[in-house]
């Protein structure tokens, strides 16, 4: 993949660039794999400007008549303006320097803290794990209550498993509601306590209020946890918080429960009642119902009941995931764009550490059952698409996006899921040697195959139906080789047409409207003149 | 009775709407506090049910033949137990003119009234499948139905079959039900043909038959053999012979290909649907309780079956080019399913609107499929109730969702339809069979559906339809692996708004392409304004007396913006707007009983029955 292919526009003449103390220059404006070239092309005293794609930081796009001006922020706090002459010359150049953009450092942690800070102060960005050296693997930042600094952080990291200490997931802007992530708490046979935990999960609570753990695992096995060192939170030592369990399966059996989906659904030979028996036999459905309804539960302890959530498992890495990652999608409408919802999976996934590398490492065709398998992002993404399936308006992207997400995730020419956690990608380098999968997809050309039609933005909390009368066999995935889906493709695309033709027709209308209404007052003025 | 409360079946929270119950002579009405009108048609009603006494009153449940299942709570016992008994009463209706459509008036005049009636005409649809030709004739055999009572009138046969084989042949047959054409395939020159089952019980034979089986195959000069499809199962046909019944002996007719297609009888559909009934019903059903209740229900096994059946004949006439007779036992059920599906799939006429409509008159009403016992529209035998037509019109909607631009006609038709065939506020659909029809008067005395369908077909059509999706007459080839089939929510919880997608794409895009339609609509007339205006603007003085004439460029122009006039796309709002999402609607939170926040109530019930009664 290189850059270079993405370039419309390679060059443009008779720029105008304006710099802050600088006399305005006329030149020639070069777009290249790497740089952003400008030269005065000045036979005397010729002046250039070299600019690596990489250290812009924002774009903006102006237009005065066929004038257009491109105002760049660059990471190094330059301001340049640049104006180009053609309408079509500067969108290209523009849209080329922001495609330009790397993907790698498209969805920044810093970036989600200045959104939320501009909202409350309850909350900062700590480095204590810059290193890694607190939890192997979280990112080296991590959002938490200002009140916590980070030497209780790193002891609340020795009461987690694997050191996840409680981060900061969601923040819900409409009531000041938190969700935060952890693992399950060390407290062991004898009932361990660490008061910094208490202190730093109590944060995050208004006075008087009472907030929820969702505990991801049923009361036996959090119980069983215990002797080998895990266990939840008491009530005596966690009085304000009420613990829920809601059990997602893990593991092994979502493993095999995808196997023996992918087998029902391959056999083509299976009558009716030997179908229903398998696909009910496989339980992928009852695990999807299980997740949205926990997911939904976590969304309405937040949205209705006005409190504020603690979501863990044991190791926190999976099921907690997909139920933080899930509760966003159904509270929050930037969730449901498409960058948002990149962001999403960057941040409740990627960057909290969901082992990719080892969960996507074969798929249902796999011989060798290592234990560390299990579709549980694929989940994640099914859940979405029920979701979707409910409210077709209310998401910027498409089913493709879901299965091109999916198709990445278990194999990708792209360095994004490369990895466990962000520690492992560090040391492999992989931002410097490979392209990141969000510098390709943010492309407009190949971001329109994503979009959705009919989306229009929906401000709403969405909360969807989980009765097993709504839920459908996600069968863009797993009966996609098995079928003729022609008809199907076709009426798809006959609906993309209905509703192009009717912005075009909207647009035409409008334009007509205006024509006539000028000629109106065109005629009004003759009229008036004699 | 006021301070009624009507529950929603599936909520966990006892949220409730409470209101005014009122008793028509045709209907129940329901009027909630914010003045939302609940209606069921008597004739809906399938069973009432008095529930035990509770703390809050009397609940009634009421479950309707559409699927809609209310559950009232009324305060005092005694009121309950009036609606309860007026309600038995007024539900089973014991003489046909006592059923809604004898009171229904739709302020028709007379010759409305006629027209509606001549709106489908099976002749002329015989004329346009290509029949009487060199092979078939109309034959005025039965034309005082003096050979078979449940026939109609006209019956085509092969020319070669005389009166006397006719005859014979009818009295072989069970119910008199002979062999006669359903549908003609003018391409392939083969025939659906359809009866009953002959009386041939272990050994008997009839020469008369015979010859009309050989007249049918004779009839079809492209292929020697025919294709006899019993819809039975073999044991089924088996066990027939014993009382005298049976099916064609291979040995005594020649040519022909018998086949077993083994779809099963009314009987064991009712409870079908009745276990299906009950596990979709359950409160808070789990995914395998439902997939497992869905596969012991066979309700999805008998609709393939319906299916896999239709799709055998279609590819006998369309690959093989040989005609097909199909029969079940009376040749009424079965038979009409099979032979309805089948002209379906190979004829791509049915599946516009009015072809659909023509499709139904033809092989259900006019050959006798027994509406009236079928969807007890009269007190009746309960045994003899049987989801046949439902069956038929979910084997239909299968089809839509594999095929969704092969259909002219969408869910919200197949929906319709079935309302009506329950409702009896029609004529069509009352009675069981076209003698019964004329006795009644139903013509003079009843009207029509169709025309008050056709009237609203905007409705009904698919946005997506595409007249050239197959060219005419050839097969629709359907997948009828399992997995294709999938649980009609539409169907079966029609009324059950929180189950419902929030959002409707289907909706969303039918309301588009309405816009669209007028948006070209607009386009020409202001096209045609700027053209008058260019015309005009020569002529100065003309304007004045011009503009009076046109007040509309007035309006718009004392508006700063041009959008005045523009339709502002309320329909599209409507559909957007997500109302009524409401965790308490979807049961997440079983395990956190102190959530007991009142929600909004908010559960809607404006879609659905009345919409054609008011």
């Amino acid at each position: 993949m290189e850059f270079a292919e993405l370039i419309k526009t390679p060059r443009a003449d008779k720029v105008v660039l304006h710099r802050p103390f600088h006399l305005a220059v006329e030149g020639t404006l070069c777009l290249t794999g790497h740089h952003l070239i400008f030269s005065s092309r000045r036979q005397d005293n010729a002046e250039e400007l070299w600019l690596l794609h990489s250290n812009i930081d924002s774009i903006e796009k102006r237009f005065v008549g066929s004038l257009g001006t491109i105002v760049i922020r660059c990471k190094d706090l330059r301001i340049i303006q640049l104006d180009i002459p053609g309408m079509e010359e500067c969108l290209n150049i523009a849209s080329s320097i922001e495609v330009l953009e790397d993907g790698w450092s498209s969805f920044l942690l810093e970036q989600e803290f200045e959104l939320l800070s501009s909202v409350t102060n309850e909350w900062r960005l700590s480095c204590v794990n810059k290193e890694f050296s607190v939890c192997p693997s979280y990112p080296p930042l991590a959002i938490v209550p200002k009140s916590i600094d980070d030497e209780a952080l790193r002891k609340v990291a020795l009461f987690r498993h694997g050191g996840r200490f409680p981060v900061l997931s969601y923040y819900h802007k409409k009531n000041g509601m938190a969700m935060m992530r952890s693992s399950q708490p060390l407290t062991g046979t004898n009932g361990r306590r660490c008061k910094e935990d208490e202190k730093l999960i109590n944060a995050t609570l208004r006075s008087g209020r009472r907030g929820f753990v969702i505990d991801t695992r049923p009361l036996t096995v959090a119980q069983q946890a215990r002797a080998k060192g895990g266990g939840f939170e008491q009530e005596v030592h966690y009085p304000q918080w009420r613990r829920i369990h809601k059990y997602i399966e893990r593991f092994n059996i979502l493993q095999e429960s995808f196997i023996k989906l992918v087998e029902a659904c391959n056999d083509q030979s299976h009558n009716m009642d030997r179908w229903l028996s398998k696909l009910e036999a496989s339980n992928w459905l009852t695990h999807i119902k299980e997740l949205l309804t926990a997911a939904c539960l976590a969304a309405q302890c937040i949205d209705r009941e006005g409190a504020s959530v603690l979501v863990h498992g044991s190791e926190g890495t999976d099921s907690t995931l997909q139920v933080t990652s899930l509760a966003q999608i159904i509270l929050d409408p930037r969730c449901r764009t498409i960058r948002g919802f990149e962001a999403l999976v960057v941040r409740e996934w990627l960057q909290a550490g969901h082992p990719f590398q080892q969960r996507c490492a074969q798929s249902a065709y796999s011989n060798s059952k290592q234990k560390w398998e299990a579709p549980v992002f694929l989940i994640f993404l099914e859940c979405v698409w029920q979701i979707h399936r409910q409210f077709p308006c209310s998401f910027e992207f498409n089913e493709h996006f879901l299965i091109l997400l999916l198709e990445h995730a278990y194999a990708s020419q792209f360095g994004t899921f490369l990895g466990n956690n962000e520690s492992e990608r560090a040391k492999l380098k992989l931002p410097q040697k490979t392209m990141s999968l969000w510098s390709w997809v943010n492309r407009p050309e190949e971001l329109s195959r994503f979009q959705n039609p009919l989306y229009e933005a929906n401000s709403l909390v969405i909360w969807p139906s989980v009765a097993p009368q709504s839920l459908q066999l996600w069968e863009g995935v797993f009966l996609r080789w098995n079928r003729p889906s022609k008809f199907l493709e076709e009426a798809e695309e006959e609906r993309i047409n209905i509703i192009k033709y009717n912005k075009e027709l909207q647009a035409k209308v409008n334009a007509l409207r205006r024509q006539l209404a000028e000629m109106e007052t065109d005629g009004e003025m003759q009229e008036a003149g004699p | 009775v006021e301070q009624v409360k009507l529950l929603d079946r599936f909520s966990t929270s006892n949220k409730s709407l409470t209101g005014t119950l009122y008793l028509t002579a045709t209907h129940l009405l329901f009027i909630d506090s914010s003045q939302r009108e609940t209606w069921i048609l008597h004739h809906h009603i399938a069973a009432v049910e008095k529930l035990p006494l509770t703390t809050s009153g009397c609940p009634l449940v009421i479950q309707c033949k559409n699927f809609r299942i209310v559950h009232f709570v009324v305060p005092r016992e005694r009121d309950c137990h009036d609606i309860y008994n007026s309600l038995l009463q007024l539900s089973r209706t014991a003489k046909y003119e006592e059923l809604y459509a004898f009171s229904y008036n739709p302020k028709q005049n007379e010759s409305e009234q006629v027209k509606g009636w001549q709106l489908i005409d099976l002749a002329e649809e015989y004329k346009r499948m290509g029949v009487p030709n060199d092979y078939w004739q109309l034959s005025d055999a039965n034309r005082d139905y003096k050979i078979c009572e449940t026939y109609p009138r006209e019956l085509y046969v092969p020319r070669t079959a005389s009166k006397p084989i006719i005859v014979g042949s009818s009295k072989f047959r069970s119910k008199g039900r002979f062999p006669v054409l359903s549908y003609y395939h003018k391409n392939k020159e083969a025939a659906i043909c359809r009866c009953s089952q002959p009386l041939s019980g272990f050994s008997a034979r009839c020469l008369e038959d015979e010859h009309m089986l050989q007249a049918i195959s004779k009839a079809n000069p492209s292929n020697r053999y025919m294709y006899v499809m019993d819809t039975r199962p073999k044991l089924n046909a088996m066990a027939n012979r014993a009382a005298g019944k049976g099916y064609e002996n291979e040995d005594n007719y020649s040519n022909i290909r018998f086949q077993f297609v083994g779809i099963e009888n009314i009987h064991v559909m009712r409870s079908s649907l009745q276990k299906l009934l009950e596990v979709s019903g359950t409160r808070g059903l789990s995914v395998n309780d439902f997939l497992s209740g869905l596969e012991n229900s066979g309700w999805l096994r008998h609709i393939k079956s319906v299916l896999d059946a239709a799709v055998f004949l279609a590819k006998a006439i369309a690959v093989e080019s040989a005609s097909v007779l199909v029969h079940c036992s009376d040749g009424w059920d079965r038979t009409s399913q099979v032979c309805s599906l089948g002209a379906l799939l190979l004829d791509s006429y049915y599946r516009t609107i009015k072809g659909f409509m023509v499709l139904i008159e033809k092989d259900w009403i006019s050959f006798g499929h027994k509406f009236s016992d079928r969807c007890c529209q009269l007190d009746g035998d309960p045994k003899e109730i049987s989801p046949v037509f439902t069956q038929f019109l979910e084997s239909v909607w299968n089809l839509t969702e594999q095929f969704p631009q092969a259909f002219e006609y969408n869910e919200a038709f197949l929906l319709q339809i079935h309302e009506h065939v329950h409702s009896c506020q029609f004529g069509n659909f009352l009675g069981n069979c076209q003698k019964e029809r004329e006795e009644l008067k139903l013509k003079e005395k009843t009207y029509s559906l169709w025309p008050f369908l056709l009237a609203e077909q905007k409705k009904y059509q698919n946005p997506l339809y595409n007249p050239d999706f197959s060219p005419e007459l050839t097969l629709l080839e359907p997948n009828t692996v399992s997995f294709n089939f999938k649980f009609w929510r539409n169907m079966y919880h029609q009324f059950d708004r929180s189950m419902h997608p929030r959002q409707s794409m289907f909706n969303l895009i039918m309301n588009t392409s309405e816009q669209n339609k007028q948006l070209e609509e607009d386009i020409k007339e202001l096209e045609a304004k700027i053209k008058q205006r260019n015309g005009r603007s020569d002529v100065v003085l003309v304007k004045e007396q011009e503009r009076t004439a046109h007040p509309a460029p007035v309006a718009l122009k004392s508006s700063p913006c041009f959008q005045k006039e523009q339709p502002p796309m309320p329909v599209n709002d409507a559909v957007r707007a997500i109302e009524g999402s409401n965790t308490a609607d979807n049961r997440y939170s079983e395990l956190v009983s102190e959530f007991s926040k009142a929600e909004p109530a908010v559960v809607s019930l404006e879609y659905g029955v009345a919409r054609m009664t008011c």
